[in-house]
């Protein structure tokens, strides 16, 4: 600590300004995360070429076999249960709030549209489909098609509007 | 579910984080130094025995929570836990830096952590919650 007074005033101006740029940075992030939070978007996870190994309930494709988005979350979870019309496969933490809002959604749409079902994944738990599936934040939601092939996907707890929006066949 | 708190709690002590710290970064060294190893202390409290048990969980049950309704429900105390962890992290790299002379870069993390604690206070934000993945995917190997 220095007794020197220029130097203490020195310290608080420096301060001051990294106390606005902080301001300024957490107001940034917050609109950024209000716009991008639960927003589903394509990314294309099942372009990558993997092992056959198609989900029990797909039907037959003729296209050369990939190891689909819904077969490698059924070698993570071999009890999981895909939906005929689309699977919700919401990765969440413990250390996570907004993944309870997200699986009271889900959970919600599951039941009241039919052929939908919600898979919940422990991403601790599963660390290398984490990686596979190149997941970087709980909650992210994937929504797969009939075949198990990935869809659209989101960060952050969706809304149940934007949820039944990105669902295949939407408009029910 | 281990404990469950009131998630206006953690929001609450938030608020008061992101006061001290902005004290710390507009007062002189000194002051600075002892406001950011309170808050340290306070950061130590919560990530070790819980958020309850802070001065500010207890203010808030105490003078606050009286004055509210009921929640509308109740949130699991382990995110707000782990989140006081990651506010210890950087409170001691400012303390270190405060004391050793490196003023600036006790500022720049106290900084940081006044980023992370006016996300929670305002919009219920928990960064270090959401670092906690990524930590894990670069933590633990590959297999």
């Amino acid at each position: 600590m220095r007794p020197d007074r220029s130097s203490l005033t020195g310290d608080v101006t420096t301060g001051t300004v990294i106390l606005l740029a902080a301001l300024l940075l957490a107001a940034g992030f917050a609109l950024h995360r209000r716009r991008v939070d639960g927003r589903f978007a394509a990314t294309g996870t099942d372009a990558e070429p993997g092992r056959t190994e198609p989900g029990r309930t797909e039907p037959a494709r003729t296209e050369p076999a990939q190891a689909t988005v819904w077969a490698r979350v059924q070698d993570a979870l071999p009890s999981a249960e895909p939906g005929e019309r689309a699977t919700l496969v919401q990765f969440s933490s413990a250390f996570c709030a907004p993944c309870r809002t997200t699986r009271v959604v889900l959970d919600e749409v599951a039941r009241r549209e039919d052929g939908v079902e919600h898979v919940e994944v422990d991403a601790e738990q599963h660390l290398d489909l984490v990686r596979a599936l190149d997941v970087r934040r709980t909650p992210t939601t994937l929504i797969l098609d009939a075949a198990g092939r990935e869809i659209v996907r989101a960060a952050g707890a969706p809304q149940r509007h934007q949820v039944l929006a990105a669902l295949p066949g939407a408009s029910a | 579910m281990t404990d469950a708190i009131d998630p206006r709690g953690p929001r609450f002590t938030a608020t008061v984080t992101t006061v001290v710290f902005a004290a710390a970064l507009l007062t002189p060294t000194p002051i600075a130094t002892v406001l950011v190893a309170v808050q340290a202390l306070c950061f130590a409290v919560g990530a070790g025995r819980g958020v309850q048990h802070t001065p500010t969980g207890w203010a808030f049950r105490r003078f606050v929570r009286p004055r509210l309704t009921p929640p509308a429900e109740l949130e699991d105390a382990r995110p707000p836990r782990f989140a006081q962890a990651v506010g210890l992290g950087f409170t001691v790299v400012a303390l270190a830096g405060y004391l050793t002379g490196a003023v600036v870069v006790a500022q720049v993390a106290v900084g940081l952590a006044l980023v992370a604690a006016v996300l929670n206070a305002a919009v219920g934000f928990c960064l270090g919650c959401e670092m906690y993945l990524l930590g894990l995917r670069i933590a633990r190997p590959a297999r």
